[in-house]
C-alpha cells in the first residue's frame, strides 16, 4: 500500500518545466561572467596599476568613453577582414579544386603551399605596402594571404581522398575525371571546405589587425597600436574585447553556415 | 561465343619490375552464366575485376568482351564491392540513380523520362527488399540494406555482366545468407552475368554455375570445377553431403596453391 501512496503522490505534483533551469544553454553566459569576475577580483587583489592590467569595469568605461571611435574602427576591422577572407574562400576554392584536381598537380603545388604557408604574414606587410601604400588594401590582402591556406587544404584534401571503389565504380561506367569530380569530388570535399571557414575566419582576423597595427591610420589594430604608445591601457583592453567579439560572431556565423550547407556530413558520422 | 573471353593474360603493376599480379591466365565466360573466382588472398582476384570492366589494360594476352577486344572501360558492366560506398549526400534512391547520369546512353535521357528511371529504381529496390527505402539517407540504413542498395546500383543501367568483388564480406552470417537468395534470385530473373569474386567457399558452391579455382600470385587458373546441383537451389542444400564434399575439395586445393606460394 504504501508504494501506491507514494506512486500517487509523485503524480500529484506535476513536473514543472518552467522553472527548470537549462545549465548547459546558460553555461557560455555564466563562464564568461565567472571569467571577468575573476579578471576583476584579481586585479583589485593584487592592486595592479590600470596601466599594466586594467579591471574589466574600467575597460567597460572605456568601451563607453570611446566608443564613437571603437565602433568606427570596429566596423574598418570588420570590413577589412571579411573582404579578405571572401577573397581568400574564392580563391582557396578555385586554388584548392585546382590541387586536388590531379596526383601531380597536387604533388608538385604543395610543398609550395606549405612553404609559403610557413612565411610569417607579418614579414609581407612591408612588402604589401610598398606595393600598395598604408591603409586598407594591406590589411585586406593580408587576411586574404593568411587565412587561404586552410581553405586550400581542406578542398584538396576532400577531393584527394575520393574512396577507390567509387571511382572505379564511375570510370567502370564510362565516367570521365569531370564527371568523378561533380559528381562526388565537390560534394565530398564540401564538409571540409565548410568546416575550414571556421578556422579561415578567426586567422583573416589576425591577418588584419597585425597589418593594420604596422601599416594603417585606421582599424581595431592602429587604434590599439596608438592607445598603447599613449600608456592608454584600457583602450587596449577594449580593442581587444571588440576584437573578441567580431571573432566569436563570425565563427558563430561560420559554424551556422556549415551546419546549413552539410548537415549530412553531420548526422552521417554521428549515426556510425 | 563467350561474353567475357581473357586468354593468356599478364598483368603487371608498377612498370616492367613491378608485381606480376595475374600471368598466362585463361577463363571463358558464356552469357547468362553464373561464375564463381575464389582462390588464397592476393590471389590476383581484384586485378581480374579491373581486366574484365576495362579499368586496367593488360601488357600480355588479350580480354575480349562481348566480341569487342577491352581497351578502355566497358560500360556493359556493373560492379558492387565489399564496401558499399554509397554517397551520404545523395538518398538511396538518388545514388541508385547514379549510374544513369554517367553512361552515355542514359545521361541525356535522365531528365526527361525521370519518372521512367525512377519507377524501375522503384522496381529494383522491390526485388532486394527495400521497398519503401529509397528516400532515406544510405547511413539511416544497415550494412546489409546499404549491400542491398549497392546491389541495386550496380544492376539499374541494366548491364549484361555483373562483378562482385567480395560483396557480402562484410555481413553477418544470416544476412550473408538472405542476400545469397537475393542474389541467386536476381540471377534467376534478369538476363545477366555474373562474376562473383569471394573467399567463401560455401558461397561460391552455393551460387555460382562453374568454380574457378586460381593459384597464389602470379594468379592463374589451376581447376575450373561445374557445379551440378539443379537449380532453383535452396540454402538447405547446403547440408547435403554432395555440397559439402564440394566446399571440402575446393578447400583442399586453395590449401594446395596457398602451400605452393
Amino acid at each position: 500500500m504504501s508504494v501506491i501512496t507514494e506512486n500517487t503522490a509523485v503524480a500529484g505534483t506535476p513536473p514543472k518545466p518552467a522553472f527548470r533551469i537549462n545549465w548547459i544553454r546558460l553555461a557560455p553566459v555564466l563562464y564568461t561572467i565567472g571569467l571577468f569576475v575573476i579578471w576583476e577580483i584579481g586585479v583589485r587583489i593584487s592592486g595592479l596599476p590600470h596601466t599594466i592590467l586594467p579591471t574589466p569595469t574600467r575597460v567597460f568605461q572605456a568601451i563607453a568613453q570611446y566608443w564613437s571611435p571603437i565602433w568606427k574602427n570596429s566596423l574598418q576591422t570588420l570590413y577589412t577582414t571579411v573582404l579578405g577572407f571572401l577573397i581568400a574562400v574564392a580563391a582557396g576554392l578555385g586554388i584548392g579544386l585546382f590541387i586536388g584536381w590531379s596526383k601531380s598537380i597536387y604533388a608538385g603545388l604543395y610543398p609550395i603551399m606549405v612553404g609559403f604557408n610557413a612565411i610569417p604574414k607579418v614579414a609581407l606587410v612591408p612588402i604589401l605596402v610598398i606595393w600598395f601604400g598604408i591603409g586598407t588594401v594591406p590589411a585586406v590582402l593580408t587576411a586574404f594571404l593568411i587565412s587561404f591556406f586552410p581553405i586550400v587544404v581542406n578542398v584538396a584534401t576532400g577531393l584527394a581522398t575520393i574512396e577507390p571503389e567509387t571511382e572505379d565504380v564511375l570510370r567502370a561506367l564510362g565516367a570521365k575525371k569531370l564527371d568523378i569530380m561533380l559528381k562526388v569530388g565537390i560534394p565530398r570535399s564540401m564538409p571540409y571546405f565548410f568546416g575550414s571557414l571556421k578556422v579561415a575566419i578567426t586567422l583573416a582576423f589576425v591577418g588584419s589587425v597585425v597589418s593594420e597595427t604596422v601599416a594603417s591610420n585606421n582599424g581595431l589594430g592602429n587604434m590599439m597600436a596608438s592607445a598603447q604608445s599613449n600608456f592608454n591601457v584600457p583602450l587596449v583592453f577594449a580593442g581587444l574585447i571588440m576584437l573578441a567579439i567580431e571573432g566569436i560572431a563570425m565563427y558563430a556565423l561560420m559554424a551556422w553556415i556549415e551546419k546549413r550547407m552539410t548537415g549530412w556530413a553531420h548526422r552521417s558520422t554521428m549515426s556510425q | 561465343m563467350p561474353l567475357v573471353s581473357i586468354s593468356n593474360v599478364d598483368m603487371r603493376y608498377g612498370g616492367p619490375q613491378g608485381t606480376l599480379a595475374v600471368s598466362g591466365l585463361d577463363m571463358a565466360i558464356e552469357r547468362g552464366e553464373f561464375v564463381a573466382v575464389v582462390g588464397p588472398s592476393g590471389c590476383g582476384k581484384s586485378t581480374l575485376m579491373k581486366l574484365v570492366t576495362g579499368l586496367h589494360i593488360p601488357q600480355a594476352g588479350v580480354v575480349t568482351v562481348a566480341g569487342d577486344r577491352v581497351t578502355k572501360p566497358v560500360s556493359i558492366v556493373g560492379m558492387a564491392f565489399q564496401n558499399p560506398t554509397m554517397l551520404p549526400w545523395r538518398t538511396t534512391l538518388d545514388n541508385i540513380l547514379l549510374p544513369l547520369e554517367i553512361v552515355e546512353r542514359h545521361r541525356h535521357r535522365l531528365r526527361a523520362n525521370k519518372k521512367e528511371y525512377v519507377a524501375k529504381a522503384e522496381a529494383l529496390l522491390e526485388t532486394v527488399g527495400l521497398k519503401g527505402f529509397g528516400d532515406k539517407f544510405p547511413w539511416q540504413l544497415s550494412g546489409g540494406m546499404q549491400q542491398r542498395a549497392n546491389l541495386c546500383r550496380a544492376l539499374i543501367h541494366e548491364p549484361e555482366l555483373l562483378m562482385l568483388d567480395e560483396p557480402f564480406g562484410a555481413l553477418d552470417a544470416f544476412t550473408r545468407e538472405e542476400l545469397w537468395c537475393v542474389i541467386r534470385d536476381l540471377h534467376a530473373s534478369q538476363d545477366v552475368t555474373i562474376v562473383l569474386v569471394t573467399h567463401d567457399l560455401r558461397e561460391s558452391v552455393f551460387l555460382a554455375d562453374t568454380v574457378y579455382v586460381m593459384s597464389a600470385r602470379p594468379g592463374r587458373v589451376v581447376a575450373e570445377h561445374r557445379v551440378p546441383f539443379a537449380r532453383p537451389r535452396d540454402l538447405s542444400i547446403m547440408y547435403e553431403p554432395a555440397f559439402n564434399e564440394m566446399v571440402q575439395k575446393l578447400h583442399g586445393e586453395i590449401a594446395t596453391a596457398r602451400a605452393v606460394a
